[in-house]
């Protein structure tokens, strides 16, 4: 669906909400409620991926130069943090 | 094209599916919904219907099976009773929700407790508002045609909704009625094979059964009334087909004996015809009693029902079911609300009968019209009345 979903109308709804389209969860950023969010201090970090392996959501994504990240699907449940090998990553509440 | 039999009713409805060209059953036995699927079962195994049988453990699984077998695009049917319709119930919300155009027969129970295995209309009136196309039946000839005309409303594309034939166990389920069957090349004619409008299929994937965020659940909801409520011109275009292949004109909302009538029995399924014998009985002694039959409970005809009581006083309407703490019995409380509008409209009185089986004969209806003809005399006493409760 390309329209926002706010402005789509019941007649533009495909019958039984089928969805024709694959990728739809991809437009849904899960993480966008999370009140906390993982930052990773590279200093400390040695790119085990112990964070990735443990994250229950994919919400932590590798970057290009091997260290790690969160995505739009984090939703700042902080197991990363507790799990990380080295102790790299703080949890930091959302702002706004 | 047709032949005269003379046959259990639950067997014919039975042959219908056969007829019908069902590719999947899923059903779990229940009296009194037993000997249809059973038949079903043989003619499976007899190798008489091509179809894939499924005996699963429950009707929560039975209705479960249907929905994944509808959403392959298989034509699916299944049946229950009572119990198994009410252990559906979260299951029938999303049958219809996915639009998937399952025919169900609702072979009418009372539910428990206490235990009670016979007829009353208690179980599909817990299901009303589940989504589907509901329709009442009267009698065998009804209950076969109906099952084969269900297939074909419920897989219209500008349909696309299941449907239920509700007919009342065993005074129907249980009986050897006459009726004429439909030869199978006459019902293929009728009844081209299942077009899916979309379904499970690998080389072309789709999602079904996704969720929907508050922004999008209002108007799914809009979408899924808006469809029910314009099945109704569909439900006709398909019972006018089948009145001109059988002679058999079905309406929404039947009626008998109601010119001039001032006052009307309303009521849905078999008890009608004991109905009938009542009104031709009142109507030689001289009084306009007439009797309306809604025959397509959802979507509710709106309008043939007030054109239906237009000339009437006094509209008595007989439910079979209890709505315990209320003040109006479910068709009671669906007619008023239809009637509530009219500037002009007749009064409605509420009586529960034949509940659990209780027989009802002639005299009963008979004695009905006096007690509301006096009610509304003296201003009814009463939100409803439970007749022939004893204390």
């Amino acid at each position: 669906m390309s329209k926002p979903w706010d402005q789509v109308t019941w007649q533009e709804i495909e019958i039984g909400g089928v969805l024709t389209e694959p990728g739809s969860a991809r437009a849904y950023r899960t993480g966008d409620w999370r009140s906390m969010y993982p930052v990773w201090d590279k200093l400390r970090c040695i790119k085990c991926g112990v964070c990735w392996t443990v994250c229950p959501e994919a919400g932590i994504s590798e970057e290009p130069d091997g260290y790690f990240d969160m995505n739009d699907y984090c939703k700042g449940c902080g197991i990363c943090a507790k799990e990380c090998v080295t102790g790299c990553i703080r949890m930091l509440p959302e702002e706004g | 094209m047709g032949h005269r039999v003379g046959m259990e009713v639950s067997i014919a409805v039975s042959h219908a599916v056969q007829l019908a060209r069902a590719e999947a059953i899923a059903a779990y036995p229940i009296t009194p919904q037993t000997h249809i699927v059973e038949h079903l079962s043989s003619l499976v195994a007899n190798g008489e219907l091509e179809a894939e049988f499924v005996t699963v453990e429950s009707e929560h699984s039975a209705m479960s099976a249907s929905i994944g077998s509808a959403a392959t695009g298989a034509r699916t049917y299944t049946a229950t009773s009572s119990q198994g319709l009410a252990l559906m119930h979260e299951i029938l919300f999303i049958a219809s929700g996915m639009r998937l155009p399952i025919v169900m027969t609702v072979a009418n129970r009372a539910l428990s407790a206490p235990l009670n295995i016979w007829n009353d209309h208690g179980d599909i009136m817990a299901e009303k508002d589940i989504g589907w196309i509901q329709i009442f039946v009267e009698n065998g000839q009804e209950s076969f045609d109906h099952s084969v005309m269900a297939f074909k409303i419920a897989e219209n594309h500008q349909v696309l909704l299941p449907t239920i034939i509700n007919m009342d166990g065993f005074i129907l389920t249980h009986v050897v009625e006459p009726l004429e069957m439909l030869d199978q090349e006459t019902v293929d004619k009728f009844l081209p094979p299942l077009v899916p409008y979309l379904k499970l299929d690998t080389k072309k994937p789709v999602t079904m059964g996704a969720f929907a965020m508050p922004e999008l659940y209002t108007e799914t909801k809009m979408a899924h009334q808006m469809a029910l409520t314009n099945s109704y011109d569909h439900i006709l275009e398909v019972w006018r087909e089948w009145g001109a292949l059988t002679g058999r004109q079905y309406k929404p909302v039947e009626k008998y004996r109601t010119e001039g009538a001032k006052v009307l029995l309303l009521l849905m399924g078999s008890l009608a015809e004991v109905a009938e014998v009542a009104v031709d009985e009142m109507r030689e002694a001289g009084q306009a009693v007439g009797l309306i039959k809604p025959r397509l409970w959802r979507p509710f005809p709106f309008k043939d029902l007030r054109e239906a009581v237009a000339g009437a006083d006094l509209v008595i309407v007989c439910d079979r079911a209890l709505s315990l703490g209320g003040g109006a019995h479910p068709v009671m409380a669906e007619v008023r609300s239809a009637l509530y509008p009219l500037a002009k409209r007749p009064q409605v009185l509420g009586y529960a009968v034949g509940l659990g089986g209780r027989d009802v004969q002639p005299q009963v209806f008979k004695d009905m019209v006096s007690h509301a003809l006096n009610e509304i005399k003296q201003g009814p006493t009463e939100e409803f009345y439970l007749v022939g409760v004893r204390g």
